[in-house]
């Protein structure tokens, strides 16, 4: 208590502990081993199937087989190398949303939790924001700006922003009234410093449990923004717009549709276990309420 | 308590003006000129001019918008570009197959999610339980479409007992055709909620469970039965009632996808329709359509919470 040096918090140690920790879950460890062999499937395995753009018109519509691991489109194109390349699009538009829109809410959310004057300008904001149904919001602004990878992100944050912020907020509201922080106001400390190194650390494990789920739902509004055709182009093939060329067709070579989405299906499901295992380990004050 | 009412009423109007606020740029703020973006690539600069007309862009932005909220408050959501027709008209034209849907798939997923919720943290820790569970993570994970698929290949395509797709209207061709027809729909939108309302049911319940009166109802010899109909089910309303509104913006997400699987002809289609048309005062007219009824249901639950739990004062 007397060395004024010694660190509030170690911090490198108890970050590797919780990690093996969180490993410990099994959900965590599957789920992270479906998503690390889909990850790998999404980096190598272009380069070891066929072109997925390739057209080939006397092999049309074949089904699984000789034509085929997973049979051709309406084009004749390979629907096992296109869904390889699918699975780029989903991890890219997960993940990046994911990044995006807590990176996003977490700086709204601090000032909010933190700024009592800011607190009901950005909280009304959000709450018009959530109003708005997220793929409703999400077409239009695709619709508005042209559809290209950067704004079916784009399009997709949006709408998740107000969850994170709410989120953070709440964190921030407990974490102010505790002693350490109180402490630390009476010490002169600096609001951007008392953000920074005393209620961020706080924020973080929620927000990984968030960041997850939010990552499966991304990948799910691509795809559902993909397959009512206001998604990615057709040009980069994404498991969404795979299944919504395959629509017309459904009758006859179902298949088209039924392979990306088990991948997607599977892909979700892995981060949702994942997310939930997190939740378990990481923030058993969660855990409990959302049990 | 009309305090709460009233200030809880009121509290929906500074709301409904951002989201009509934020509706309104969205298509001044958009990147690049929205009039020719609405007009599309092929358009003729006849074609930018008169939309650009028609929308009123060549006034003051604060002129646009005041015109705007004021035709709003007249119950006028704009004029589509194509048909010409106003946009509340063409909302009333589709509304019923949306509206019918709907109270569908939140009346299947009460009935399916609330005892399998109920079983489920009754028997916490069981085969079952895990059973239920490993459902709920599954209903979030597969895409709506892919579902509406999957079953219309089961009992369309291989057991051919339920139609493809369509709609029948129950007033015009009766119940039994709009229960054939609704029936894949229903289903195929209701597994997400029932996912999320067993899941949701099941957390409150077990929470019940644990509250002292439960033992005392147990110590008094009460059937198990009895315990769980009047003691845990009543006390779990309140959560179960909060999810169902949240789940409500999942719902109009879903059915714009659900009526695009089975070619319902209801307010999804109009707007997949309004968007590869680009008449965007019809997106913008349904967008605002539906926050509205978002606000409104969420403003109703809230209100129930005081007939629910006689402890929630205000």
């Amino acid at each position: 208590m007397t060395d004024a040096t010694l660190p509030a918090t170690p911090e490198k140690p108890q970050d590797i502990s919780l990690i093996r920790h969180a490993l410990r879950n099994r959900g965590v460890f599957w789920g992270g081993i479906v998503l690390l062999l889909i990850a790998v499937l999404a980096i190598v395995g272009p380069f070891f199937v066929a072109d997925p753009t390739a057209l080939n018109p006397i092999n049309r519509l074949k089904p699984p087989g000789a034509a085929g691991l997973f049979g051709t489109d309406m084009l004749g194109r390979d629907v096992y190398s296109r869904v390889v390349n699918g699975a780029q699009v989903s991890l890219v538009v997960g993940l990046s949303v994911a990044v995006v829109a807590v990176a996003l809410g977490l700086f709204l959310g601090l000032i909010a939790g933190y700024i009592r004057l800011m607190d009901a300008l950005i909280m009304r904001l959000m709450d018009g924001l959530m109003s708005i149904p997220a793929i409703l919001l999400a077409i239009a602004l695709i619709s508005l700006s042209g559809a290209t990878l950067a704004t079916v992100i784009v399009a997709i944050v949006i709408p998740e922003i107000p969850r994170v912020v709410r989120l953070v907020r709440s964190v921030v509201l407990t974490v102010r009234e505790e002693p350490y922080v109180e402490a630390a106001i009476s010490a002169g400390t600096k609001v951007p410093t008392i953000l920074v190194r005393h209620v961020l650390p706080n924020t973080i494990a929620p927000l990984i449990v968030q960041a997850t789920y939010i990552c499966g739902s991304a990948m799910l509004t691509e795809s559902i923004l993909g397959f009512l055709g206001a998604g990615i182009p057709p040009e980069i093939p994404s498991w969404g717009n795979i299944m919504s060329e395959g629509r017309t067709f459904f009758q006859l070579t179902p298949w088209i549709i039924f392979f990306p989405g088990v991948c997607l299906a599977l892909t979700v499901l892995a981060v949702n276990v994942v997310g939930d295992g997190l939740r378990d380990t990481l923030d058993p004050r969660i855990a409990k309420a959302m049990r | 308590m009309t305090r709460y009412i009233t200030m809880r009423v009121l509290s929906t109007i500074p709301v409904m003006v951002l989201v009509a606020l934020f509706v309104f740029l969205m298509l001044r703020l958009a990147p690049g000129d929205p009039a020719s973006v609405i007009a599309g690539d092929y358009a003729t600069a006849e074609d930018v001019a008169r939309i650009r007309e028609q929308l009123g862009l060549s006034d003051p932005i604060v002129v646009q918008f005041f015109r705007w909220v004021g035709a709003l408050i007249q119950g006028d959501l704009g004029t589509s570009i194509f048909s010409g027709k106003p946009v509340t008209e063409l909302i009333g034209q589709r509304i019923e197959p949306t509206m019918l849907l709907a109270l569908t798939t939140i009346l299947f997923a009460v009935v399916v999610a609330v005892p399998l919720g109920t079983i489920a943290a009754f028997r916490a820790g069981s085969l079952l339980d895990r059973v239920v569970m490993l459902f709920s993570v599954s209903g979030f994970s597969v895409p709506v479409f892919v579902l509406g698929y999957i079953l219309i290949y089961t009992f369309s395509m291989s057991l051919k007992i339920l139609p493809v797709q369509g709609y029948k209207s129950p007033f015009t061709e009766g119940l039994g055709p709009f229960l054939y027809h609704i029936t894949l729909p229903t289903v195929t939108l209701s597994v997400i909620f029932v996912a999320l309302i067993a899941r949701m049911t099941r957390a409150s319940v077990i929470e019940v469970l644990e509250e002292d009166y439960i033992r005392t109802a147990r110590a008094k010899g009460q059937s198990e039965l009895t315990i769980l109909m009047r003691h845990a089910l009543r006390n779990a309303a309140v959560p179960v009632v909060t999810v169902i509104g949240i789940g409500i913006a999942l719902l109009i997400g879903g059915v714009v996808v659900t009526e695009s699987v089975f070619n319902i002809p209801g307010l999804g289609r109009l707007v997949l329709d309004a968007v590869l048309a680009r008449d965007y005062p019809i997106i913008q007219g349904l967008i605002l359509f539906f926050s509205f009824i978002y606000i409104f249901i969420n403003l109703m639950i809230d209100l129930s919470y005081t007939l629910l739990d006689p402890r929630i004062r205000y």
